[in-house]
Parts: C-alpha cells; structure tokens; sequence
C-alpha cells in the first residue's frame, strides 16, 4: 500500500536501504494533486484550474474543479490537500460574510488578499497544505493577482502558477507572459482572448507531463461585466 | 494539533538570502537580493526583501518568507500603537528591543526569522533565536559570507554615496552569484536622517544566457 512515508519531499521517492522497523505514524495530510494558474490583464482577470482530485495511484474525481468564486470581482484558486482547501474555503466565506455584515461593503481583492495571509499564519505550527492564488479586479478595475505560500507570504503578480505542475508552468509562463529570456521580441500587452488561449494551451501540456493534471480545465473569466467560466476537456488518462 | 507537528508539514517554506546594512558618513545603507526559494525551486524571483517601516527604519528581513512579512507587520503595527498612546515615536533600540521579547516565546520552533533594523545612523540586527545586537555593518543570510567578504574589503567611513550604492551592488551581487538560494536583482535602500531615501532602481537582469531572436531578412 502506498504510503507517505515512501516518499520524501517534492514526491520523488527516497532511496531504499533498510534502516531498521519503522513506526507508521498517522498522517493528517494528503497530496490530492492539481495545478492552478492566474494571469492579470488590464481590466480582466483569469483564474484557471484542472478537475482531477487524486490520492496516490487513484483518481478520487474528474470533476472537482479549484476554482472558488469569492466575490463578483474576486475568484480564488486552492490546490494541495482537499480537506484543508474546503476547510479553509469555508472560513474566507464566513469571514467575507462578517465583514459585510459589520463594514456594509463587499472586500476588494488587495483586502482579501490581506486577509487570507493572516488566516493562513495562525496556522504556523500546524499549516493548511494549500497553494493559494488569488484573481480579480482590483479598486481601478485593473487586473490583480495575489500568489499565497502555504503559511501567508504572499504578493501581488501579474500571473501564478501553483500546485503539483507550477515548477513545469511557471517558466513557460515568464517567457510568453513576461517576455524573460528573449532578446529583441516586440512586448505586446495581452488581450483577454490570447490569454485565454494561452491558459489552454498551457494547461494541455502541464497534462502531458504531469500525473496528476488533468480531465478537464475550469477557466473563470473575471471582468467589470462579472465572472464567465469555460470547461475545457484535457486528458483523461 | 501538538503531536501532528514533530512530522512537519510535507512541503518547503521559503527560506535563503543575502542581505546586508552598513553605516557610513553619508548615512546607512540596506541591500538585499530578490529571490524566494522553496526547497529547490524558486518560488518568487522578485520579492522586496527591505520594508520601510517607517519613514526613518527601514527593515531587512531573512529566513522563512511568511515569518518575515508578518513580523514586519506586526511589528509595525505594536510600534504604531506605541507612538499614538505616548506621543511620540520609538526609538530604533526601542523597537528592536520590543522585537525580541515578541519573538521569545518562539524560540526553539520552526519560526525562522533574522532581520537588520536599519535607521539613519544605527544598525540592529535582531533574530527569532533571541540574538540582538547593535552594529556598524551587517550581512545575514545563505550568501552573507561571500558579501561580508566584499564589504570588508572596501567598506570604509568616508565613501561617498555614489560608491557605497556600487559597494553595496557589488556584495550582493557577488553572492547571488556563489549562493544558489541568492539571486536575480538587487533592491537598496539609502536611510539619512531626512528620512529613507527613495528605493534605488533595482539593477539590470543578471546576464542574458538564451537565443537571440533570429534577425528577419531583408532579401
């Protein structure tokens, strides 16, 4: 049976000499995969996310996309251990909820943003195994997106990739995106329609070659006209 | 909860650095490199790793990412309350003070945190081990042996402000280059006692290593 043991950090498995019995310990985290990608625009923002929930060799879901629309400028993307990224889901929620209910108005992006780092150090000793990165619109209209570690650093960007596939994406998207490591290339700015194509594009190859991407892509559109999603099928094998 | 932790969390944090801080005629200098590794990957090739805090300290922060930024930010806000309930504001060796017994109950737990309070004329350097400790210059950090190796070399008192932004440059520089938890740019900050000075222009992209675009023919 596959255990977590097995496997050292970043999921490579660790080299097999017999040190003695070892105890099996209960674990209170598992990896459930997935890959979450958030590109800002000039007035548009885009939060893009596989379906695939796995555990180990198995696919528990095809449909479990990590997209969680906040509020009608804000969509926030999770990925790592599924019961902390409902969990913790849930609480944004709740206090999103409190703070309209005491401030009379909904929380911007920046503010959101703030927030979730300090929900996540509370939990220093005992972190919420999520990648969080946050896409809207911020008080201008402008795109904005926050990029989270799993215990509250966090900054703004103008696009993220995290989750199990984000060492494969990020490059691919310094280079289209911020146009690093090419010489004499003309720096267009991006229209919401070649992002998107981007996004599609680089989500079929994080599926190509990386396990646990995959089944369908869950792109939300976030403008000043409100949230649009798409579902793209990737591959299912 | 206590018992689950002794197992850590099965992910890296950011972690490594170079930064440094010294006092000259023209008053103190704070540089810090850009790059926020996590294990082996490099989780943020732009990050500001010197805050102001207010308009006359800046901060260097070094160790694990998340700590830094809300400690800075804690901080910031227990020495903003200490200056609206007494009328006036903290001093440096104050604040670094109230630094160190906000981190003590820490010591001895993963919290990983060593920053350099950086005012007109004074450097601390404060860390979550419970080190405190006033100075004339100051480099922490994976990279900070290669950087202190350049400072001691050429730091003098009487430099002007045009050579210690270039001696500061160059410290940092020369160990994002040795270091591998170092790297991409340079952010500096020059704190007088008119207060910080502007951020200096971060430097150029280190190096380009790749192809260039192929030249369109005109045939």
């Amino acid at each position: 049976m596959l255990s977590a043991q097995n496997f050292g950090e970043s999921g490579k498995m660790k080299e097999y000499h017999y040190a003695g019995p070892t105890e099996h310990r209960f674990s209170p985290y598992a990896f459930n995969g997935g890959t979450v990608l958030a590109v800002a625009g000039e007035d548009f923002a885009i939060v893009a996310s596989d379906t695939r929930l796995s555990e180990g060799y198995s696919i528990h879901s095809r449909d479990s996309p990590k997209c969680y629309k906040l509020t009608d400028t804000t969509v926030l993307g999770c990925s790592g251990f599924h019961g902390d990224c409902l969990t913790l889901t849930k609480i944004i929620d709740a206090r999103l909820k409190m703070y309209k209910h005491s401030n009379n108005k909904t929380m911007t992006s920046g503010a959101i943003a703030a927030m979730l780092s300090t929900i996540l150090y509370s939990r220093r000793f005992f972190p919420y195994y999520v990648y969080n990165i946050i896409g809207g619109l911020d008080e201008q209209g402008k795109g904005a997106v926050y990029s989270f570690d799993p215990v509250g650093s966090y900054q703004r960007d103008t696009y993220k990739a995290g989750g199990s596939a984000s060492a494969m994406l990020q490059p691919l998207l310094d280079n289209q995106i911020g146009f690093k490591n090419m010489e004499g290339v003309e720096h267009v700015p991006l229209t919401k329609d070649k992002a998107v194509q981007l996004v599609k594009d680089v989500f079929v190859s994080a599926a190509e070659r990386d396990v646990y991407t995959g089944d369908a892509l869950r792109i939300c559109i976030v403008t000043k006209e409100g949230i649009e999603e798409q579902n793209i099928p990737l591959r299912k094998d | 909860g206590p018992d689950w932790h002794c197992e850590g969390p099965p992910f890296p944090l950011s972690h490594g650095t170079t930064t440094l801080g010294f006092i000259f005629q023209g008053g103190v200098i704070a540089a810090a490199d850009t790059r926020a590794s996590a294990g082996g990957l490099v989780a943020c090739p732009a990050v500001h790793k010197i805050t102001p805090i207010h308009s006359h300290l800046v901060v260097t922060s070094s160790g694990s990412g998340a700590d830094c930024m809300l400690w800075e930010r804690i901080l910031t806000r227990e020495i903003r309350l200490y200056q609206l309930r007494h009328k006036r504001r903290l001093s440096i060796r104050g604040t670094a003070k109230l630094l160190s017994l906000m981190l003590h109950p820490f010591k001895g737990t993963d919290v990983c945190v060593a920053l350099t309070l950086c005012g007109w004329d004074k450097l601390i350097y404060v860390c979550s081990d419970g080190a405190r400790l006033q100075g004339d210059i100051f480099s922490v950090g994976s990279g900070s042996p290669y950087a202190y190796g350049v400072l001691d070399r050429s730091l003098s008192w009487s430099l002007n402000k045009e050579e210690a932004i270039l001696l500061a440059r160059e410290a940092v520089f020369r160990a994002t280059h040795r270091d591998a938890y170092s790297g991409n740019n340079v952010d500096l900050f020059h704190v007088t006692a008119e207060g910080e000075g502007n951020r200096e222009q971060p430097g150029v992209e280190p190096g380009f290593h790749g192809r260039k675009a192929p030249q369109t023919s005109t045939s």
